[in-house]
């Protein structure tokens, strides 16, 4: 296979990994009984479990045709957006049953996904804090925390999303969850960011 | 200090007393007045509840079907005219629409049901609301919030138990 054919045969595959669960996600029966903001915080959800997605690639630079530097700068903008997306979902359901976000947040809510959602929307939020202390950091604590709050976010967001009967198909949201995993223990596996605790003991 | 040697006859021995004395004293014990537990709250239950629903032979357009029973915690005895609010998300509105909610009362076998809209999924679980608030019942019983799952999104009826304890 040509490099150029290679390329673009793994941008369209992720192209898909991340609009087919959104299409899927707009074909939902029960979006005929929501209101609009309760729709809007789930779609926040849905988008960021698939930006989730490039974090990791971008990460590790592992993307066709994009060199390291650009690579992490995209990674920091998505981390952005993830940020923001968080607060319009949390948000969004705080707006459509405020009874049952506050529930959530105090870690008491009866349903099980939510611990996880809280767990995963908390590790986004010290990630957020984390990278904006970076330069006051040492690099080894920025890496290690970083990659570690990474792991966190990836494992609690998929726990929280298959554990969900909402607007998101079953088959889809499963694939999605998957690919983020497996690319984000991939990510971890070639950055190798303990390394540098090792190197330090040594 | 005396040390009870434990080897694995030991061991299975003392379990299968353990287990034989349990399963004896749990069955021989007479039946006591407590013998029904009381239904108690659920976490959320109590969640976009509005005191007071009007007392409705059906919430909207119906097609769902809720029904329970109401018994007294201890004897078990059917508990008439008890008054049942029940809400949920459905095909017709949100939990915090008022249009959502309604209330009736036990018959005579403790029995109750309600005919409501299709209750559909929300945050994450298909799942309806109920309560017995003795502030609006003058049945003398402690207030219980129920917020049962259902077994399938699918499901056009749900069945909940309520045993009540007498204050």
């Amino acid at each position: 296979m040509s490099p150029r054919l290679r390329a673009a045969l793994i941008w369209a595959l992720l192209a898909v990994a991340i609009l087919a669960p959104l299409a899927v996600a707009a074909t939902s029966p029960l979006l005929a009984w929501r209101e609009p903001v309760y729709i809007v915080a789930g779609f926040a959800g849905v988008l960021a479990l698939g930006l989730l997605l490039l974090q990791p690639l971008l990460a590790a630079g592992t993307l066709p045709g994009l060199r390291l530097r650009p690579s992490r700068r995209a990674h920091a903008w998505i981390g952005a957006a993830l940020l923001a997306l968080v607060v319009v979902h949390v948000g969004g359901l705080w707006l459509t049953s405020p009874p049952d976000v506050i529930d959530v947040l105090l870690f008491r809510s009866p349903t099980p996904f939510s611990i996880w959602g809280a767990l995963a929307m908390w590790a986004v939020f010290a990630s957020a804090l984390l990278a904006l202390c970076r330069r006051r950091l040492r690099p080894v604590l920025w890496r290690v925390g970083h990659t570690a709050l990474a792991i966190v976010i990836v494992t609690t967001t998929a726990a929280h999303a298959l554990l969900i009967e909402g607007t998101m198909g079953a088959v889809s949201k499963a694939v999605l969850c998957a690919l983020v995993l497996f690319a984000t223990a991939k990510a971890v596996k070639d950055l190798r960011a303990w390394s540098s605790l090792r190197r330090r003991r040594v | 200090m005396t040390v009870i040697p434990q080897t694995r006859r030991t061991l299975l021995v003392g379990g299968a007393a353990l287990t034989g004395a349990t399963l004896a004293g749990g069955l021989l014990v007479p039946a006591r007045a407590q013998g029904l537990a009381p239904t108690t709250t659920m976490r959320g239950g109590a969640n976009n509840y509005r005191p007071g629903a009007a007392l409705t032979d059906r919430i909207g357009g119906g097609g769902f079907l809720m029904t329970g029973s109401v018994r007294r915690a201890g004897d078990g005895a059917p508990l008439e005219g008890r008054r049942i609010q029940i809400w949920a998300h459905t095909t017709e509105g949100h939990e915090r629409d008022p249009q959502s909610h309604g209330a009736t009362l036990t018959a005579a076998d403790g029995t109750f049901q309600m005919d409501m809209p299709q209750i559909v999924p929300a945050f994450g679980q298909p799942h309806g609301h109920l309560a017995y608030d003795a502030d609006h019942d003058d049945g003398g019983f402690e207030t219980v919030f129920l917020r049962p799952i259902m077994a399938s999104a699918s499901d056009t009826t749900l069945h909940v138990e309520f045993v009540l304890q007498p204050v």
